[in-house]
């Protein structure tokens, strides 16, 4: 035996050998599992690259987003101390006003909901004002003309000379603008931004109490500042005066986070398609290698060691799992190249898409490093087939296997939650992903198990040849019912649960049109107006649904600490911004429909001499760590106010109405300085052009929501998104049907080995088609069946945790999904096995032992 | 003579589900280098246990095996493995050739295994011996079961084994189409010294050989050296 003394390096070239012979013999076979791991890659590569493209694109242009290096803002005049902050900063290069308010624009009868900036300054210093004449946007100031937001210009057919109404006064528009640093495309949808110079907005008379003004003021940054540093130095300062300090780097952060729910999205996508990827390549390497087993034993048997055909297959799986993985990240970041060109408009930034290194190198690890972690089962095979199998003795191995097979589920089930938690950046979540996983592969596996006791049990002897040869395949030795059950269930279950969160999300937001809930909302109406704003709605013959009173003010202290000692309490885990804001309240004597009391006793009217008991929505009781009987005072306008909560709502934000964080009892703030939000349903578009043009013109600072022109915007906008969401899903429903392709195929080789024998015997081809067919409809029936039920219950915990959005589950799943997947499993069943029903049977036996 | 192979006292059982099955009981005999050596019996009788275990497939539960002047129930798998590599060949009923490997590469892997840098020139010349020059880039599936049998053989004496197995070796093939490769077997065994263990169920085949042992549910029956 001394004689063998192979080198490491012979015997590495010889593994390479062997396994490249063995590969191109059976690349057909291959094939499967090459389009399990690209469909997967591509998939994450495309839209994990995307999102840091667009992450970085934000960040690089985050000076250009907001104009300046910095930028102080705040809801008030400025005071003396903001004003000797700023001056010891070296005073704002800019100054800006800004507020929503309806605008008229006379030559055209119409008018419009918009955003009125007024700029002073050599506003923007980064990025530009991007206008139509390019000129208008260098001497807008000088000739006093307005920018109006090309939206509104499309929309009502207005040009450059027209003029536009702002309050009292009327400026000529100078130019259509395209884009303004602090203005974003995707919220812009809602009030479109203006521009007009500084000093017009004294005199167009809305600025008085009640209108949401935001004051700004831009600065440019010396060379050798350093922002951080200064933002820790006057932060603090600035809040205490209700002022912000906002650096261009904060700036694109927030912008990243408003893109959190598409991104959750699109991460679940590529979750659910790299998921698919790995349940294909198991399904495809199973089949695979039980082929190959007997290969093992042979060259067991002629004296290769265990290691060396284990190494063979790996070696062959990993080479696999490397072109795959290259052309997946080909293919993904080809795809990434397309998301910009039907996003551009949500997104707040020009993307300029550029191959990441990383991306690439991603991709690529992924696709070798899932090909070998998901092929590991089946290939524990090789090392645990002996060689006596090539002497037609089989030996129980299931013993020997069963310790590598937990260790190698264990790192599989590891893989699942990093990869999760990668995506998600959430340790609960990732977790609850990986125990959804894991209880749904056993209730598959449970209910494949009860459908085989079931049949044996109570099996149908009365019936018919063809019938109970199908029922009787699904139990007998060597069956596959239990791996296509939960192959066929794990494969529905992600494609269901894909689609049902794709609806979630394009449900949320959109509002039932056939309510008769108001459509036209009218907000910041002093109290004085009330009447006459209410006359001219009804003169018009609409109704006014709602007359809510609001008022303002702001948390002096909580539980008899005061914010000041809150916000420097670094134990404390109350929000930021619950100390910072300035709350709109109402008082009311009765609960709304998207309201449910959760906790306490909600008060209608305030008792005599008592602390008021207020009620407080669920998730404000959150974030300022309040309960059932804490106390706070609040600050109306000066005056001091002893509250204590009384009660605790859980509210539908998503409804498309007035909501309230704080809810005060009757007979309290009535006498309180407020302005009222009134609410009016409008049947068409000109009886509510009609309701607006007049409302402007009699009530120039009373602004005009139009429900339905807000609900246009969105469905634009989702259905932009909806184009991303629908070509990922499709992507990974493919991975799906490759899956159960695999997954059928899986089961080939035994039914072929059957159906011959059969037809040897004398069945005839109807009968032999008949069989195949209704065995494979069970599987599928049984497989799809199961797998939608349970992505309903995963759906709706997904609406919960990750989406926080009600969720009413579609029916297409059930009368789409369910007999489409049924078919697919009946059809690549039969497709398998056609060769049986057009060949010979010897021919057949003969092909398919090659 | 020397003894290639030393059975003593072996005993082998198999379970099936909690029932104990016993293939071989107290199985003894020897067999010397160079000699033909036939094992049979009917179905069930423990031939291909008793082979698999003769040649280090699997390891007796009871007794001891010496095979090549080493006791194979010492060795680890690996090492039966490489024992297996260096000194014993095989053939079996259904030829058991990789199927996605040539006729050449088939016969060349035992070689190959060895390190042999000669590898391929060697196959090729061993399959010009048994007629297959004009087949050696054939798959297995493009082979008859006759030329597929001889590749077999090609592929059991690449090695210069010290010791052939061969299970059922015409077991899958016409008599006209099996006694070619019997007639081979033998002539490769004379050539080349080698020591031949064949199961089989032909008498006449067994009697071809030196020595023949019969088996009768897992128990030697006779065991009977001829005079040729």
């Amino acid at each position: 035996m001394k004689e063998k003394k192979i080198t490491s390096k012979m015997d590495l070239s010889w593994l390479f050998k062997m396994a490249w012979r063995d590969g191109k013999a059976s690349y057909k076979k291959l094939t499967l599992f090459m389009a399990s791991i690209i469909l997967g890659i591509a998939a994450v590569v495309s839209i994990q690259s995307f999102s840091e493209n667009l992450k970085q694109n934000i960040a690089s242009q985050s000076k250009s987003l907001m104009g300046s290096d910095y930028k102080i803002d705040s809801s008030k005049p400025p005071n003396e101390t903001v004003i000797s902050i700023m001056d010891s900063l070296g005073g704002p290069d800019a100054r800006e006003i800004n507020f929503p308010s309806m605008v008229v624009f006379p030559n055209q009868d119409g008018s419009k909901l918009v955003r009125i900036r007024g700029i002073e300054g050599d506003f923007p210093f980064y990025g530009s004002l991007e206008t139509e004449p390019i000129v208008a946007a260098k001497d807008y100031i000088e000739k006093g003309t307005a920018l109006v937001s090309a939206t509104v210009m499309l929309q009502l057919g207005i040009k450059v000379g027209d003029s536009i109404k702002i309050g009292n006064i009327t400026l000529p528009i100078g130019g259509t603008l395209k884009s303004a640093p602090g203005s974003s495309s995707f919220f812009g949808g809602v009030a479109p931004p203006v521009i007009i110079p500084y000093r017009f907005i004294e005199s167009s008379g809305l600025v008085q109490t009640g209108s949401r003004l935001e004051y700004q003021f831009y600065f440019v940054a010396k060379p050798t500042t350093d922002l951080d540093l200064l933002s820790k130095a006057i932060d603090d300062k600035l809040d205490d005066e209700d002022a912000d300090l906002d650096l261009h780097t904060t700036t694109s952060q927030r912008l990243s986070s408003r893109y959190a729910n598409f991104g959750k999205f699109l991460n679940l996508v590529a979750f659910i398609a790299l998921l698919l990827g790995c349940l294909g390549i198991a399904s495809a390497i199973h089949i695979y290698i039980k082929e190959k087993l007997r290969a093992v034993a042979i060259l067991k048997c002629i004296g290769a060691t265990k290691k060396q055909t284990f190494l063979i297959y790996l070696i062959q799986i990993a080479f696999v799992g490397l072109i795959g993985g290259i052309i997946g990240t080909t293919i993904g970041l080809f795809l990434q190249q397309l998301f910009p060109l039907f996003l551009q408009d949500l997104l707040p930034v020009t993307i300029e898409i550029t191959i990441e290194p990383q991306a690439i190198f991603m991709g690529v690890l992924l696709g070798v490093f899932m090909s070998i972690l998901f092929s590991l089962f089946p290939l524990i095979g090789t090392i645990y087939t002996t060689p006596l199998q090539a002497l037609r003795i089989q030996e129980d191995t299931n013993s020997k296997s069963s310790k590598a097979g937990v260790l190698v589920l264990a790192t599989i089930f590891g893989f699942i939650f990093l990869f999760a938690y990668w995506l998600l950046k959430d340790f609960s979540y990732a977790i609850a992903f990986l125990i959804g996983i894991v209880i749904t592969f056993s209730i598959l596996g449970g209910i494949g198990h009860l459908f085989m006791r079931i049949i044996k049990k109570y099996f149908p002897q009365s019936w018919g040849f063809v019938a109970r040869t199908s029922l009787l395949n699904l139990y007998r030795p060597q069956n596959q019912t239990l791996i296509l059950v939960i192959t066929i269930g794990v494969g529905t279950f992600l494609i269901s649960t894909l689609y049902f969160s794709k609806d979630l999300l394009q449900n949320q937001g959109a509002i039932d049109s056939k309510t008769t809930r108001a459509n036209i909302i009218l907000l910041d109406i002093q109290n004085e107006q009330i009447e006459q704003v209410a006359s001219t709605i009804t003169d018009k013959n609409h109704l006014v649904i709602d007359n809510t009173p609001i008022v303002t003010m702001r948390i002096h202290s909580m539980d008899g600490k005061t914010v000041d000692q809150i916000r420097k309490d670094s134990t404390s885990s109350v929000r930021g911004w619950v100390l910072n804001r300035e709350f709109r309240v109402t008082y009311r004597d009765s609960l709304l429909a998207s309201e449910i009391l959760k906790s306490g006793e909600f008060s209608r009217i305030a008792p005599n001499n008592e602390v008021i008991p207020i009620s407080i929505s669920d998730n404000f009781a959150e974030d300022t760590t309040l309960d059932i009987g804490d106390t706070i005072t609040f600050n109306v306008q000066g005056v001091l106010m002893n509250t204590i909560v009384g009660s605790i709502r859980t509210v539908d934000w998503s409804r498309m109405q007035l909501n309230f964080n704080i809810l005060f009892p009757k007979d309290v703030l009535e006498n309180a300085p407020q302005f009222r939000v009134l609410t009016t349903n409008v049947p068409d578009e000109e009886s509510s052009a009609l309701l607006q043009q007049e409302l402007v013109n009699k009530f120039p600072n009373v602004t005009i929501l139009d429900v339905r022109q807000i609900l246009n915007v969105i469905e634009t906008l989702l259905s932009k998104i909806e184009w991303v969401i629908n070509f990922m899903a499709f992507f990974s429903i493919l991975t799906g049907f490759i899956v159960l392709i695999g997954a059928v195929r899986t089961s080939k080789h035994q039914r072929i080995k059957e159906s011959v024998l059969l037809r040897t015997l004398g069945a005839k081809s109807h009968q032999i088609l008949k069989i195949i067919a209704l065995e494979y409809a069970y599987l599928g029936i049984i497989g799809s069946f199961t797998g939608i039920l349970l992505s309903l219950i995963g759906s709706q915990l997904l609406a919960l945790w990750i989406f926080k959005s009600p969720f009413t589950p579609s029916i297409i799943p059930f009368v789409v999904l369910f007999p489409s997947i049924t078919i697919l499993v009946l059809s690549i069943g039969m497709v398998n096995s056609r060769s049986v029903i057009n060949n010979p049977p010897l021919e057949v036996l003969r092909k398919e032992n090659v | 003579m020397i003894k290639i192979l030393n059975v003593q006292n072996i005993g082998k059982n198999y379970f099936s589900g909690s029932k104990k099955l016993s293939i071989l009981k107290d199985i003894s005999f020897s067999v010397e280098a160079k000699e033909t050596f036939a094992i049979v019996g009917p179905s069930g009788s423990g031939k291909t246990t008793l082979l698999g275990l003769c040649a280090g497939l699997d390891r007796p539960d009871t007794g001891e095996i010496e095979l090549c002047s080493t006791k194979i129930s010492a060795l680890s798998e690996d090492e039966r493995a490489e024992l297996r590599n260096q000194k014993v060949g095989f053939i079996f009923q259904d030829f058991q050739l990789l199927p996605t490997l040539t006729a050449l590469e088939n016969v060349a892997v035992p070689l190959e295994l060895q390190g042999d840098r000669q590898a391929t020139k060697k196959a090729t010349d061993l399959l010009g011996k048994v007629g297959l020059t004009d087949r050696l880039k054939h798959y297995p599936s493009q082979l008859s079961g006759g030329e597929q049998q001889r590749v077999a053989l090609a592929r059991a004496f690449s090695n210069s084994p010290s010791i052939l197995f061969a299970d059922e070796p015409t077991g899958n093939l016409d008599a006209e189409t099996g006694e070619k490769v019997v007639q081979l077997l033998f002539e490769l065994n004379k050539e080349l010294g080698t020591t031949l263990v064949i199961v089989t169920h032909d008498i006449e085949l067994a009697q071809r050989t030196n020595h023949i042992l019969k088996l009768k549910s897992g128990s030697v029956v006779e065991n009977t050296k001829l005079t040729k």
